[in-house]
């Protein structure tokens, strides 16, 4: 999943990294593919190499030595709303057939069974950034038919949704799983499997999506992670904090 | 810290803290709230980490105004769940923002505007659930937009390296919202980790953060942002954050948790004394 994610970051890009895995994912690209990708981090911080060393929040004072920039958040959530940064990554609790995000309420959001921790910079990145990167868990009950409350807007119901409601740019381009890779019908904006992870099948992809899930005529299995991409996750966090779970 | 919260902050009040984000966070003011038993607090910030849970668990919050209340590298924050689901110790009111919807609030604040236009948050449910924010039509391009309008909070709470005794404040590493938060309140506690002559502070005036006129109370304490980080002073204590995580899953776990950390403790001093070991193992903290 690390890996994928990392592949979705082109060289000479600037990205927002957002937190848990996507910080991982932007180490594994510089070391890799992407030498030249500019990393932005919402509480105000730009750099071009990754930390030294294994961060647990984006405001450790590791990612903050040696940073480029070191600002305030509107400036950089400004650089978003401008369209100058290229991608953006979100995780959340549950994700829909059309790429909509809820990382707030389970339930009815007057009365919630689950209170989330809510959109922190997610809902700016996925109105504002060129394209989103969304990764999840691949549990039935995170990939529904339709959330239960829009943190982070994807697709809406579909077609040409964003321009209706009169965002400017982006959406989801891939959905990456623990299972499988999902990206989006240029037309319609449906997600579909374009390709299952080694040891994970078709079959076990639909069957643990809650909605009819489309699968690519060229489905594949996903590249495996290579030595690089290996190493590179290892060496960063050795003892597994956020890759092991 | 014990005068500046008592005489700044009675109850009722909206106060902004860890308006930084991640570091800088002003765990030692909290904590003076809670001893103090205020009550009815509106809080106000982007993300709080582990902070507003815990003013929230101590019974001191009637209303949120965030991005995200969590427990930023353990997971979901059990207090606020807590209050949100059962109404436990007490129902909340949450007002739900994004981070550049609050940064943007906080700035027209600053700016002593009315709103600001954006083009966040079109199309997500945060703007039916805030009734605060209004959709509208851009008058010069015919654009649908969103109007953030401006929080003024009553209190704004920093952390900072070092402030002078007159209130002015320098920060080092990212800023995140504080600078508005600051700007836009009617009161601005400055808890700095060293006291500087006013020269010291001339030498680089663009890292202060709160400048004197909006200075109400300087307080001077080591650590006050501690588990979070304060950059080139100390560096985050993740274990701390992931120990709260475990212990407050039950109402009885945090209850431990405050008398052990929190009311057992006259001030911060004498945590930072319980700490003992363990604070000076974070005390080599990369510099900027």
């Amino acid at each position: 999943m690390v890996a994928q994610a990392a592949r979705e970051i082109c060289d000479g890009e600037t990205v927002f990294v957002g937190m848990r895995l996507p910080l991982i994912a932007f180490v594994v690209a510089k070391r890799t593919h992407a030498p030249n990708a500019i990393g932005i981090f919402e509480l105000g911080v730009m750099r071009d190499a990754p930390s030294r060393e294994l961060l647990y929040t984006m405001g450790d004072p590791p990612n903050v030595a040696g940073a480029r920039w070191c600002t305030r958040t509107v400036n950089v959530m400004g650089l978003l709303q401008r369209g100058e940064v290229a991608a953006g990554f979100i995780g959340g609790a549950e994700v829909d057939r059309f790429g909509n995000v809820n990382t707030s309420y389970i339930g009815d959001p007057s009365r919630p069974t689950v209170k989330l921790p809510g959109s922190g910079g997610g809902a700016d990145i996925a109105c504002l950034a060129q394209r989103l990167i969304v990764i999840m868990a691949h549990e039935k009950k995170r990939l529904r038919e339709r959330v239960d409350y829009v943190t982070s807007p994807g697709y809406g119901d579909g077609g040409d949704w964003r321009a209706r409601v009169g965002l400017p740019r982006g959406g989801p381009s891939v959905l990456i799983t623990t299972l499988g890779v999902l990206r989006f019908d240029p037309g319609t904006k449906e997600a579909f499997l374009a390709s299952y992870h080694p040891g994970s099948s078709v079959d076990e992809c639909v069957s643990e999506t809650g909605w009819a899930l489309r699968v690519a005529p060229d489905v594949r299995e996903t590249a495996a992670p290579s030595a690089a991409e290996l190493n590179a996750i290892r060496e960063y966090d050795p003892k597994g904090f956020w890759t092991n779970s | 810290m014990r005068d500046a919260i008592a005489r700044f902050v009675p109850d009722g009040s909206s106060v902004a803290l860890g308006c930084a984000l991640e570091p800088a966070i002003p765990f030692s003011a909290g904590h003076e709230l809670i001893r103090q038993r205020r009550r009815d607090l509106t809080l106000i910030g982007p993300i709080s980490d582990i902070l507003f849970d815990q003013l929230i668990g101590a019974g001191c919050v009637a209303k949120v105004v965030a991005a995200w209340v969590g427990n930023v590298s353990a997971g979901l924050a059990h207090c606020y769940r807590r209050a949100r689901e059962q109404g436990i110790p007490r129902r909340i009111e949450v007002v739900d923002h994004s981070n550049f919807s609050i940064g943007l609030a906080l700035l027209a604040g600053a700016l002593g505007a009315p709103y600001i236009p954006t083009k966040t948050l079109l199309g997500s449910d945060i703007c039916h659930t805030n009734p605060t924010l209004r959709e509208a039509t851009d008058p010069f391009s015919g654009e649908r937009i969103v109007l953030v309008p401006a929080i003024r909070p009553n209190v704004t709470i920093v952390v900072a390296q070092r402030a002078d005794a007159d209130g002015n404040a320098q920060l080092w590493g990212p800023w995140g919202v504080s600078e508005e938060a600051a700007l836009a309140a009617n009161r601005v506690i400055v808890v700095a980790d060293e006291l500087v002559d006013g020269d010291v502070i001339g030498e680089d005036p663009n890292a202060t953060l709160v400048p004197a006129p909006k200075a109400s109370a300087v307080v001077i304490e080591t650590g006050a942002a501690h588990p979070s980080p304060l950059q080139g002073r100390y560096r985050r204590d993740h274990e701390f954050f992931h120990e709260y995580h475990r212990g407050t899953r039950a109402m009885q776990g945090f209850d431990a948790w405050l008398s052990e950390w929190v009311t057992g403790v006259p001030d911060r001093a004498a945590y930072i004394a319980k700490l003992g070991a363990r604070w000076t193992s974070l005390r080599d903290a990369p510099r900027v």
